[in-house]
């Protein structure tokens, strides 16, 4: 993975940058020792390192503006960062940027029932607003798998989904406000306690912007009540496109399940191994139907689907008759991800998006390309919304499996964006996606993208090197002159 | 009178704002004309009549997706999702009674610029909550595509948000992409009668954190509520609470807000599906106040926490008709006639009282009163200079609905 070559102008002045930080965020919220700087050398994408000049842990916004107007003034570059937890190398250093953890700005700000909203900062983790307004009978949507730990602001930065978006929306469909801190230091507020906003929907374009547009200080979350009752169906299929089948009928008959989650046979395989879940062994796919409300809408819900089911050839069918039984089936899925890290020393996560009648053809040649490439591949996949998490597994410790898994990578999701689908349906594009951008965006497209990121940041000072494949000359592209669709920058780097 | 300019297709579109940029003509970008009341009157150049763009591209009913071309009359949309039992989760407010004009003229396109939810807001959210994908031209000529075709989209800037509710103002959309969502097959609502504006907004903000997933929550004082064709012959004050989905389950939950909400001293009447689809979409287009009319409309967008005390403000200065949707989070007000609208006192009051983050919206005024105030809530500070600065990186020439939304944007 190539990245913008370090300034060496930038990396020898480190000391003085961390003497004028220090006095910015005082106490021990510079770290500058290579021992302490190596607990942020990478993110969730583990496979890409680099220590960054310094990390700068602010304790409250007016620290984060005033790191900000230092870095502008300077021409620092900043890579923020909320927990850490992105798959796609959002957080990922820089030689010459400095990280800005988010870390301390860790507390619930207030509950506001009346409303029906939470007001955090963005160190809160997701799970802790859930827990925070429990209590009280509500919860917050999005349910990322990593919600324990992952932070609202990196949510907020990824646009993080969840197994239950399909229902209820993504962290875009859930925010109802920022403050955030542009990189020349002002502070605006986008959205607040109310539903909309003047204006244009700047809510909308920071929403799952990677850190590229400014650091989000506060967050406000609309909370919903707790449904009356949730349940679960278990159904194994003989076959992928029995399993898909199911699921398009069950859309297609008006339902939309609060999730709904497909395993194929080695997912299957290793979950059970891990967590007996109970899953059946005898089967190709796995669905995980869930619905929440009222008992006497999920009743009437539940049969419609065992009629479904049924007439589209199950050969397995549980549906949980205790909140302990519905915990059990999800058990395996939510644990799908360690189960098959044991039967494999490393696994590459991918997350593609596609039109979900695509997705026997799409298996169909995810299996081909595992057998020309020698990798297996685990699925598991968000059915409702057509988000597939192939899992590729590989040995690390092998000298060219890293590079042959990226690779096969690429290919499943060059493949997703042919079949009409996306690159990434909720990791984001990070460092990891970010040369497939031209699979999916030709050059207009990405240069409006590029515009729109001029607008906030001119110098390109927020986390440079994420989601675009080039870096961005804004004075050339705010240049007016009809072209005919020719690459404009034929000399920018790339990297 | 400014030429005009008519497009057919996405290439056409391209030329006709490649010409523009060539002559440095700002142009008015139309499509029924059904929503041209809203904003700031315009003066350009030229008309781009993006009528005939018009035609779905592709629906895929499984999928829950639906494209077409944005002058695709909204009629034409909701006949095609009924078919398949589907329909526009966000919707669509049609101001054309509000506004005096005949209703159900506008298109797919002109919704999605204007930007504004229906009663569903709170639960389905409004149309940036649905518009997955655009395609379209900008200011600099150049043929662009943003977002996809499928629900679950994080890859690159989500430009549909900010297409959506941007008046036109920065791309000629050729193409646009939005989800769609299976239609309940029952809806029904609860009245509760005879409720003054406090009961009502705590009994409404009662109802919203209930399980029993309330789809709609408004509330029409006495002076009101008799004058809907929903609630004809009521002479106290309703308060309305939808409930949809499975007809059994509907029933249910019908059953749990009347005993959650029955200590509130009000035992309720039920409307059927026919009268609740009729009064919520008396509700979404604001026919309490069908026009033509030289009483000035507000739209305020507000905490619900505040609604009250915002209106019994605005009542010691005014005379006013009001009704809350959102469950007391949006306000509509009709007022007397006035040459700027009353906009002092009505955006002094909303941000004194209903906090920093309300904000209030002249929907309703003739041209001249819409010309000398500002329509939408302006903006000040950094906010202003980053929304100009986003306009330059779209349209550096200003060539779309210029002064649509502020002044020389």
């Amino acid at each position: 993975m190539r990245m913008p070559v370090a300034d060496p102008g930038l990396v020898s002045r480190r000391a003085e940058f961390l003497g004028a930080l220090r006095k910015l965020v005082p106490g021990e919220g510079v770290i500058g020792t290579p021992e302490e700087l190596a607990a942020y050398e990478c993110d969730g994408l583990t496979a890409y390192r680099q220590p960054p000049l310094a990390v700068v842990l602010p304790a409250d916004t007016a620290q984060v503006a005033a790191v900000l107007v230092y870095c502008h003034s300077q021409g620092l570059k900043v890579v923020p960062r909320g927990s850490g937890t992105s798959l796609s190398g959002g957080a990922l250093p820089l030689a010459d940027a400095i990280v800005l953890g988010l870390g301390k700005l860790n507390r619930v700000l207030e509950i506001d029932y009346a409303n029906r909203c939470v007001i955090a900062q963005p160190g809160v983790t997701n799970l802790a607003i859930t827990q925070a307004v429990a209590e009280r009978g509500f919860y917050y949507a999005p349910d990322p798998s990593s919600q324990v730990a992952c932070s609202i602001g990196g949510n907020v930065a990824e646009n993080s989904g969840g197994v239950h978006c399909l229902k209820y929306g993504m962290t875009t469909n859930n925010v109802l406000g920022v403050e955030m801190v542009l990189i020349d230091g002002s502070i605006v507020r986008l959205g607040g306690r109310v539903y909309d906003a003047p204006g244009y929907d700047l809510l909308g374009i920071v929403t799952g912007s990677e850190g590229l547009l400014g650091v989000v200080t506060e967050v406000t979350v609309r909370i919903l009540p707790r449904p009356e009752h949730q349940q679960a169906l278990l159904i194994g299929f003989p076959s992928i496109e029995a399993a898909g089948s199911c699921v398009a009928q069950i859309i297609g008959n008006g339902l939309i399940p609060a999730g709904v989650e497909m395993m194929d046979r080695l997912a299957i395989q290793a979950a059970e191994a891990f967590v007996h879940a109970g899953y059946p062994l005898d089967v190709e796919a796995l669905l995980i139907v869930e619905f929440d409300g009222p008992r006497a809408e999920i009743e009437e819900h539940v049969r419609i689907v065992e009629s479904l089911a049924a007439h589209c050839g199950a050969d397995h069918l549980r549906v949980s008759a205790s909140e302990r039984e519905r915990l059990q089936f999800w058990a395996g899925r939510k644990a799908a991800f360690p189960a098959v890290g044991r039967i494999s020393p490393d696994y590459y996560c991918m997350d593609g998006t596609i039109p979900r009648h695509c997705l026997p053809q799409v298996l169909r040649r995810i299996n081909q390309m595992s057998q020309a490439y020698g990798l297996a591949v685990a699925n598991v996949f968000h059915a409702g919304d057509g988000n597939l998490h192939p899992l590729i597994l590989y040995d690390a410790s092998h000298a060219d499996e890293l590079e042959k898994a990226e690779r096969f990578g690429a290919e499943i999701l060059t493949l997703c964006v042919e079949v009409g689908g996306v690159l990434t349906g909720e990791h984001g594009v990070g460092v990891e996606k970010r040369d497939l951008m031209e699979v999916q965006f030709q050059p207009p497209d990405l240069e409006q993208q590029q515009r729109l990121k001029c607008a906030f940041d001119a110098d390109g000072l927020l986390n440079p090197g994420k989601v675009f494949p080039h870096l961005c000359r804004c004075a050339e592209l705010g240049r007016v002159h009809v072209h005919a669709g020719a690459l404009r920058f034929p000399d920018l780097p790339r990297f | 009178m400014p030429s005009t300019l008519r497009v057919t297709d996405a290439r056409e579109t391209q030329q006709a704002v490649a010409e523009l940029l060539d002559g440095g003509r700002t142009a008015e970008i139309v499509g029924r004309a059904s929503r041209r009341s809203y904003g700031r009157p315009l003066q350009t150049d030229a008309l781009l009549d993006v009528s005939a763009l018009d035609g779905i591209t592709v629906y895929e009913p499984a999928e829950l997706v639906l494209s077409a071309r944005p002058g695709s009359p909204l009629s034409l949309i909701r006949t095609t999702l009924a078919e398949q039992r589907q329909h526009l989760a966000f919707e669509p407010p049609d101001f054309g009674r509000l506004w005096g004009q005949a209703p159900g003229c506008g298109t797919l396109g002109g919704c999605l610029s204007l930007g504004a939810g229906g009663p569903r807001r709170p639960s389905a959210g409004a149309p940036r909550d649905h518009f997955l994908g655009v395609k379209g031209v900008n200011g600099f000529a150049q043929a662009f595509a943003a977002g996809g075709r499928v629900v679950k989209n994080v890859t690159g800037f989500d430009l549909p948000k900010l297409l959506a509710g941007s008046l036109g103002t920065l791309a000629v959309m050729t193409e646009v992409t939005v989800k769609v969502m299976p239609a309940p097959p029952c809806t029904k609502t609860l009245l509760l009668h005879g409720l003054d504006d406090a009961q009502a907004v705590a009994l409404m903000s009662d109802a919203l954190s209930s399980p029993a997933a309330v789809s709609g929550a408004a509330h029409f004082p006495a002076a009101l509520a008799g004058g809907l064709p929903g609630l004809q012959g009521a002479s106290a004050a309703v308060t309305a609470l939808r409930l949809e989905g499975l007809e059994r389950s509907v029933n249910a939950r019908l059953e749990h807000l009347r005993q959650r909400l029955a200590p509130a001293g009000s035992d309720g009447t039920a409307l059927g599906d026919d009268a609740s689809r009729q009064l919520w979409t008396d509700v979404a287009d604001v026919a309490a106040f069908a026009g033509p009319s030289e009483r000035p409309v507000w739209r305020l967008s507000i905490r619900a926490s505040a609604a009250v005390e915002l209106i019994r403000t605005v009542q010691e200065s005014l005379e006013c008709r009001y009704f809350f949707d959102w469950g007391g989070a949006l306000l509509w007000m009709e007022l007397p006639p006035e040459a700027l609208a009353h906009q002092g006192l009505v955006r002094e009051v909303c941000m004194r009282v209903g906090g920093t983050d309300a904000h209030a919206t002249l929907v309703r005024a003739n041209e001249s009163v819409r010309a000398n105030t500002s329509p939408l809530p302006p903006l000040v500070g950094p906010l202003a200079a980053l929304t100009e600065r986003i306009k330059a990186q779209f349209d550096p020439q200003r060539l779309f609905n210029r002064g649509r939304m502020y002044p020389g944007l």
